[in-house]
């Protein structure tokens, strides 16, 4: 993620100003309305962005929300609700100004103070926001349009946090929903997106279904990731859930849907064969798996058997259960991801050695009580990583009970801080888009605050005063020193352990054309017909 | 009669009483608990207590019970945890496609299965017997969704006849309606298709060996008009029954023929709800489905005497 | 899970079928009046046999995956080609009939059991025969797979689970089908007599109910066993049955479901192996039927 440089600040809030005067973007002939039939990953059930950090949530939110800020394919980030912006007192100081024409869909205007209750909220929740707070003095509003942030120390992250592209991000909604308690899900669904949510067409389990929004103001530049002109073409899009891949295929190849979202590697070969249909990686940067051990509880609360794990996992391995094909899929050591501005190798494990794992396994005690290993059998990257995990520290001399489930009851599972003998577990596998991990500050991974940490729970009071630095840092170099010591202590301490990083493309009929990069499937600028 | 009928309506009552609390039951003794993912990722314990003292479910298990059932007496099943729609609404949204694909798999079945039947035992003991037969056994034998699958590659992806999947509302016209649902009619019905074949040929069997149909035969009536005025007449009784029975079996495979289909019906639904525990659609659903059963043998043992007018009541 | 059932000595069994067969007989006759049940034995004998001795039989490790081996087609290497783990389609078949055959049994014999003690039970006392027949039909009327899948919902993926999840809704109609023997018989002249001359009630219900039972019991049991059969594989394909690192028809089958357009062998053959199991075991119900004479 860039670092916006405070030359850069200032710059930006004039071209914006100037960026009205120019001529509306054009992309091809596109044509006018339309329905578009979309097969999602998942199937939306949480319908709170702050609630969860799950990407159909997301991926919902970019609908009928919008952000302050966005960042667009460069990674750079960019204004979007924001009008002009400012900082001043060396960068302690920020006042920002919102567009004009911004309504939610009951037809209020977008007031300052709707950003800043927003922003609370979603402060109250998601890390980074957390640690923007914990560096903020004030947040409020001015006038109807302004807002100011005083922030208590330097912070390096302001834009960044504010135009966050993944989970969570900072929508903006309504004030008064914005006052719900972060522990309580919103009640209504209005927010100022391009479009608006039909919830009498809203079949859980089977559809959802998203109107054109007529009263949204796109802004001028072309569009870019989240950034640019989120002008609408389509009239009506419509979510079609089907669990089954089998079915969502052959839809796809006879036209009764327009666009999955992901289809299963195996499946891509026979799309791209196909005469009417196209594949395209909407996410470049691509996504990293993850084992994550229990930190709480034996064994994996011992270093040594957690160095164990290290020693055993075997990248390819692991991406040729998890994912399959080949070309989508690389190792990498770097656990702020290759392909980063912080990519790095360093305190990375070597090649993998049993004989030294089981050595370890010996030293930290384990006195063979079942490893508990959730195994998430309806995600294939995360029961192929259950399969080969189960198999591996058979060999080194674990005791593995492996459970299978469902994503959802993994993800219920996942939250009990409990002993695994009461309901809790040892081991669970994930992955995170790019975004998501691709520095200290966004990755959940990264962080020694015990039970105030991701799941997984570590504690690691270095990790803590390194991730500080990090933040505080504004000169680039510094930046990613201090991102290699805290890998090196990461690997160290196997917060977790990454096993490899792929590229998911998404399939889609040749009718459809628009579709912009990033890492969640955007709708504005995307035509059909 | 009309009082029998009322009196056995009246019946039905506590067995429906007992249903609605052998499910609330089964739910609630479990281990397992929405309010974890509705409290979200980063819930604390706490955050977790909270959202189950809103959804009620941290008070005692009768307590629980009453307030539900006082919901039902006013029309109320609850509202779904999830999505917090009602689900007397998720019901209305998704009953049309399961009542269309088992009224018409249902309609496949009698349709193929009587004649068959019938077929069968006046063609006693010949070829025709025999592979009906085998047919009917195979015919149960075989995993619903394993036909459908079958059924999909050969007419919808290789052919391209019928759709993959989906459904449209007969609202928008009849043939898009039925090019959906044929498909999945059909893998539903084979299972139904077989029992009612067996079951009339059986039937028939019995009836055919008795003196007055061979008297009948023996006046030189038409073979056609003995088999189906006298005949299926009365040996229609069973095979009233297992067509009563059978809407459990029906109720069944239509959950795994929605989800190779991908029909938003009612089976969809509640596998979904069963998966998460969203136990207000759960309850809801096996309540009105079993409320359907038993009207559905309700219906049955009135037909009874209609066609028997040996049965008195 | 072990099923801990003792592999079949194939090189003495064969000879001495062959001795008996060849001698005809009793054998011959008894299978040319009952071809129904003899097909069924015949299918079901080869189906056990694989099944149990599945090691013999040139397999491999169900368990073994092979990610360079993902996804081929049935060839000398893979008999029935291979899953997306790139474990072997032929192995996991057969290893799956042993989860299979121990389901359909277990479901078979434990509502047998517990139906019938309780039908008897109930059968003998009035008052309780009210109430509880308001119960079963209550329970009935709940479609046995929706009460089978909130079963498993409660408990943890595994064989054991199934087998009671699958027990559950079969009780209520073992005991109606007791329950209404045992009614007719109550009146019976014999037992009024055994009565009279004395005898206690349990030494009735051994004496003259349970004989009289076995003939319809039996036969329920096979069609139990059927359907317990098919209903683990349904279970499964729903993703609430066996787990799966355990290799069963219905989770082979649900695994494979994904891939039904790009290799179908996967859902192929587990399909056909479980047809033909519950074909057999339906034919041998048929058959018992036809031989014991049983109406109803």
């Amino acid at each position: 993620m860039s670092h916006l440089s405070r030359r850069q600040f200032l710059v930006g809030a004039t071209t914006t100003a100037a960026a009205v005067g120019m001529t509306a973007p054009r992309v091809h002939a596109q044509k006018k309305g339309g329905t578009i039939k979309f097969v999602p990953h998942a199937d939306l059930k949480v319908l709170d962005p702050i609630a969860t950090t799950a990407y159909i949530t997301r991926n919902h939110a970019y609908m009928i929300y919008d952000t302050l800020f966005g960042t667009d394919a460069t990674l750079a980030v960019k204004p979007q609700m924001v009008e002009k912006f400012a900082s001043s007192s060396k960068g302690l100081r920020w006042s920002f100004t919102l567009r004009e024409g911004l309504r939610f869909h009951d037809g209020q205007a977008v007031a300052a103070e709707d950003a800043v209750e927003s922003l609370k909220r979603w402060s109250k929740r998601d890390p980074l926001g957390r640690l923007l707070a914990a560096h903020t003095a004030r947040i409020a509003p001015v006038d109807r349009k302004t807002f100011t942030l005083e922030l208590a120390e330097p912070f390096g992250l302001v834009l960044e946090a504010l135009g966050k592209p993944s989970s969570n991000v900072p929508f903006i909604m309504p004030a008064r929903l914005a006052a719900t308690s972060e522990n309580e899900p919103i009640k209504e669904t209005i927010g100022s997106g391009p479009f608006r949510f039909v919830k009498d067409e809203w079949q859980p389990g089977n559809q959802v279904v998203y109107a054109r929004n007529a009263d949204y103001r796109p802004r001028a530049e072309k569009p870019s990731g989240s950034t640019g002109g989120k002008a609408v073409t389509l009239e009506r899009v419509v979510w079609r859930y089907m669990p089954d891949h089998a079915t969502a295929s052959a839809a796809l190849e006879a036209g009764e849907v327009d666009w999955w979202e992901h289809p299963p590697l195996d499946f891509v070969p026979r799309i791209e064969a196909s005469s009417a249909l196209t594949t395209f990686i909407t996410d470049p940067r691509g996504t990293q798996g993850w084992i994550r051990p229990n930190h709480k509880h034996p064994p994996f609360n011992n270093k040594k058997a957690r160095q164990a794990l290290l020693s055993i996992v075997d990248q390819s391995k692991y991406l040729k259960a998890a994912i399959g094909v080949e070309k989508f899929y690389k190792t990498c050591p770097a656990l702020f991801t290759c392909g980063g501005p912080f990519e790095t190798a360093a305190g990375a494990p070597g090649t993998p050695d049993l004989d030294r794992a089981r050595a370890l396994v010996k030293e930290s005690g384990y006195d063979g009580r079942p490893v508990v290993v959730l195994d998430p059998t309806d995600i294939a990257l995360t029961h192929g990583a259950a399969l080969v995990t189960r198999e591996l520290l058979g060999q080194i001399g674990f005791n593995v009970d492996l459970q299978s489930m469902d994503w959802s009851s993994a993800v219920a599972r996942r939250a009990k801080k409990e002993p695994p003998a009461q309901g809790g577990w040892n081991m669970l596998f994930t992955w995170w888009i790019a975004s998501d991990v691709i520095n200290p500050a966004v990755h959940a991974g990264i962080s020694g605050a015990g039970d105030a940490a991701w799941f997984g729970w570590p504690e690691s009071a270095r990790i803590e005063e390194l991730k500080l630095l990090w933040a505080r840092a504004t000169d680039p170099a510094k930046q990613k020193q201090l991102a290699t010591e805290i890998q090196k202590v990461a690997y160290d301490e196997v917060l977790y352990v990454p096993f490899g990083q792929w590229v998911l493309p998404t399939a889609y009929r040749k009718a459809v054309s628009g579709v912009l990069e990033f890492p969640a499937p955007l709708f504005w600028n995307v035509s059909i017909g | 009669m009309l009082r029998e009928i009322v009196r056995r309506l009246v019946a039905t009552i506590p067995v429906m009483g007992v249903v609605a609390i052998a499910v609330f039951a089964l739910l609630h003794v479990t281990p397992g608990d929405p309010a974890v993912i509705i409290a979200g990722d980063y819930a604390t314990g706490e955050d977790i207590a909270r959202v189950r003292t809103k959804l009620g479910l941290d008070k005692p298990f009768l307590t629980q019970v009453g307030i539900w059932l006082g919901g039902i007496a006013r029309g109320d099943l609850g509202a779904s945890i999830y999505s917090g729609l009602p689900v007397t609404t998720l019901i209305k949204q998704r009953a049309e496609a399961t009542i269309s694909l088992t009224l018409l798999a249902m309609l496949i079945s009698i349709a193929v299965g009587v004649p068959v039947g019938v077929l069968a035992a006046w063609r006693r003991g010949s070829w025709l017997d025999r592979s009906v037969m085998i047919f009917a056994v195979s015919g149960f034998s075989m995993p619903t969704f394993w036909l459908g699958f079958v059924l999909v590659y050969v007419f919808a992806i290789s052919a391209h006849w019928l759709p993959v999947q989906g459904f449209q509302s007969i609202e928008r016209g009849l043939w898009p309606f039925l090019r959906h649902l044929i498909l999945p009619a059909i893998t539903l019905s084979v299972v139904y298709m077989a029992l009612i074949a067996r079951m009339t040929r059986a039937s028939m069997l019995g009836v055919l060996g008795e003196d007055y149909i061979r008297t009948a035969f023996a006046k030189g009536l038409a073979p056609r008009r003995v088999l189906v005025r006298h005949a299926l007449k009365n040996a229609s009784l069973p095979v009233v029954t297992v067509i009563g029975i059978g809407f459990a079996l029906l109720i069944g495979g239509a959950v795994v023929t929605e989800s190779v289909f991908a029909l938003p019906g009612l089976g969809r639904l509640t596998v979904d709800a069963i998966v998460r525990r969203d136990y207000p659609v759960i309850q809801g659903v096996i309540l009105i489905v079993s409320g359907v059963y038993v009207l559905i043998n309700l219906v049955v043992d009135v037909l009874y005497v209609v066609l028997d007018p040996r049965i008195k009541y | 899970m072990a099923s801990s059932v003792p592999s079949v000595n194939t090189e003495l069994a064969v000879p001495v079928i062959a001795e008996r067969l060849s001698r005809g007989g009793r054998l011959r006759r008894f299978s040319r009046r009952n071809p129904t049940l003899m097909l069924g034995a015949a299918v079901m004998a080869l189906i056990v046999i694989s099944g149990v001795s599945a090691p013999v039989w040139w397999t491999g490790d169900p368990l073994a995956m092979r990610p360079a081996e993902r996804l081929q087609a049935p060839s000398a290497a893979h008999w029935f080609g291979s899953d997306n783990f790139g474990r072997d389609v032929y192995t996991r078949t057969l290893y799956g009939t042993r989860v299979s055959l121990v389901v359909g049994a277990a479901v078979a014999l434990a509502s047998l059991v517990v139906g019938t003690s309780l039908g008897l039970v109930i059968g003998f006392h009035r008052r309780l025969d009210a109430v509880m027949m308001r119960v079963m039909d209550g329970l009935m009327a709940i479609p046995a797979i929706l009460l089978a899948l909130a079963l498993m919902a409660l408990m943890k993926g595994s064989v054991r689970n199934v087998i009671i999840a699958l027990v559950i809704p079969e009780i209520p109609r073992v005991i109606r089908v007791v329950r209404a023997s045992v009614l007719s018989l109550r009146e019976h002249t014999m037992v009024e007599g055994a009565r009279a001359l004395g005898a206690r009630t349990p030494r009735i219900l051994v004496r003259y109910v349970l004989p009289a039972l076995m003939a319809p019991l039996i036969v329920q049991a096979t069609y139990i066993c059927a359907s317990a059969i098919l209903f683990e594989a349904y279970l499964s394909f729903l993703g609430a049955g066996t787990p799966p690192h355990i290799p069963s028809w219905g989770n082979i089958m649900a695994e494979g479901k994904t891939y039904v357009q790009l290799a179908f062998w996967i859902i192929l053959f587990p399909g056909v192996f479980l047809a033909l199991t519950v074909l057999a075991v339906n034919l041998i119900g048929d058959g018992l039927r036809e031989t014991l004479d049983v109406r109803g």
